[in-house]
């Protein structure tokens, strides 16, 4: 799967976690500060892949082998 | 003149001779109901069409009943084109059939409606068997055509609204006979490589024929079947197809799925900025309560001013030890009264105070009161004490009591 992508996944749960631990107001203020900049950090990480994405696009095509092949597909938007 | 002798075999074949030479009889539309029908191992159709006057046998050979769009039935009422004939065999004439349609609704509604409840009966729209669509899918699959309009629409608002993802096409035919095989076996193929982790199966706007690729069994099952969770995207908003029945999701258009099938990036944003505010705010709110409980505590006594606490506590020992004095004076003042008391009873029953009464004690020089006359001799010495002081006597005589 496209790794840039499940990393946004990924970091988006991470992040619903921590913010969920922080509301319920059950962890220690030092364990909460690590939290929020954990969070944070995750806060940016996640804007940053939206700012850089790019939607890929590719063509699948069967080979000769029987396993999939990936081609280049240019849309007349991109 | 004599009458000609014809032979089983030439009437039939005058009669049909006759019968092809009828141009009405040669192509002929009729409209009855079905009865009667029977389909042999060897693909041709064999029925009865009936009104309330009459009968009519009909035969459908393989090579037409194949493009049928629909299952006929009985009771069907349909109208069936072809020409009337003899079969010699039975010397009967009938309906060589070479085309059906149900009377009244078109035989697409007809084959729509069969299907639709076929499938719904074996539970392939059951809303339990449809699955979750990702949040986030990491690869989106699209099966449709690449030469369409579709394709394009839906890249273009993938693009806009989560270009996160990856998009895998798929390109198929999407009308014509080839299409259901085409669209079944991407969906198939894309399942079996796990090449998506959602799909988006479709095409765009067209007559009821162009999106009849979609009202197919085999899509409908093989979109049943599917693993990886699919979203359908025929037509425009009214064209409601077998597979969006199917799938785990319907869109209305495929642009329409694009939407559905992501998180637009502008939600995102506004998300996150949700998370950083909700966490500060109870980060904010936990550091405050922290601070409270901090200031609670500085402004306790014994914090705040140490030496006067002391001072006080010290005050509060002194108190209690005076407590405890004045509380140990008063236990023996209570003592002492209760001493007095008893010394006054004592007192009252002392011996001596007997004496004053009048009685008297006697004693021997050893102390030893007397208490019987065997305890003394004549001539021995007593003290005699009475109430203010002491006698001291000689025994002159010893008189024992008779009892």
């Amino acid at each position: 799967m496209n790794e840039k992508n499940a990393t946004f996944e990924e970091n988006m749960q991470r992040l619903e976690q921590i913010v969920r631990a922080m509301e319920r107001g059950d962890v220690a203020l030092d364990e909460s500060l690590k939290l929020f900049q954990e969070g944070t950090d995750l806060v940016h990480k996640c804007g940053k892949l939206l700012d850089e994405a790019q939607l890929q696009i590719e063509k699948v095509v069967k080979g000769t082998d029987g396993n999939p092949t990936f081609e280049e597909f240019q849309d007349e938007n991109g | 003149m004599e009458q000609q002798v014809l032979s089983i075999t030439q009437v039939n074949e005058y009669i049909r001779t006759r019968l092809d030479a009828d141009p009405l009889l040669g192509s002929i539309a009729v409209r009855g109901e079905i009865s009667n029908y029977k389909m042999y191992p060897s693909g041709h159709h064999y029925f009865t069409l009936k009104d309330e006057g009459g009968a009519l046998k009909c035969v459908m050979f393989k090579g037409s009943a194949v493009r049928l769009r629909f299952r006929p039935e009985n009771g069907m009422k349909v109208i069936a084109w072809g020409k009337i004939s003899v079969f010699p065999r039975d010397g009967a004439y009938q309906l060589y059939c070479s085309a059906m349609s149900v009377d009244g609704v078109g035989d697409l509604h007809a084959a729509f409606e069969q299907l639709k409840a076929k499938l719904a009966g074996e539970g392939l729209f059951d809303p339990a068997h449809k699955k979750p669509l990702p949040k986030y899918p990491g690869v989106i699959g699209i099966i449709t055509s690449s030469a369409g309009a579709a394709v394009h629409d839906m890249l273009r608002i993938l693009r806009k609204r989560y270009p996160l993802t990856k998009v895998r096409l798929f390109p198929v035919r999407v009308q014509g006979v080839e299409a259901p095989p085409e669209i079944v076996g991407a969906i198939r193929y894309a399942n079996r490589y796990k090449l998506a982790d959602l799909l988006i199966v479709g095409r765009g706007g067209g007559s009821i024929e162009d999106l009849w690729a979609f009202n197919d069994e085999r899509v409908a099952r093989a979109i049943y079947d599917s693993e990886i969770p699919v979203i359908s995207a025929v037509g425009h908003e009214p064209d409601v197809t077998i597979s969006d029945y199917v799938a785990d999701l319907r869109a209305a258009t495929p642009s329409n799925a694009a939407e559905l099938a992501v998180v637009d990036q502008d939600a995102l944003r506004q998300i996150l900025d949700g998370y950083s505010a909700s966490m500060a705010t109870t980060l904010a709110r936990q550091i405050k309560s922290g601070r409270q409980h901090l200031k609670a505590i500085s402004e306790s006594p014994a914090l705040r001013s140490p030496t006067g606490y002391l001072e006080q506590r010290r005050q509060n020992i002194l108190l209690l030890k005076n407590r405890l004095v004045s509380a140990q004076m008063q236990g023996v003042e209570r003592k002492r009264r209760s001493y007095v008391a008893l010394t006054a009873k004592l007192d009252a029953m002392s011996p001596l105070k007997v004496l004053t009464r009048g009685y008297a004690m006697a004693q021997k020089k050893d102390g030893t009161v007397l208490r019987s006359v065997s305890q003394v001799d004549i001539a021995d010495e007593i003290a005699i004490t009475v109430g203010d002081g002491q006698v001291s006597a000689m025994v002159t005589n010893v008189k024992e009591k008779q009892l």
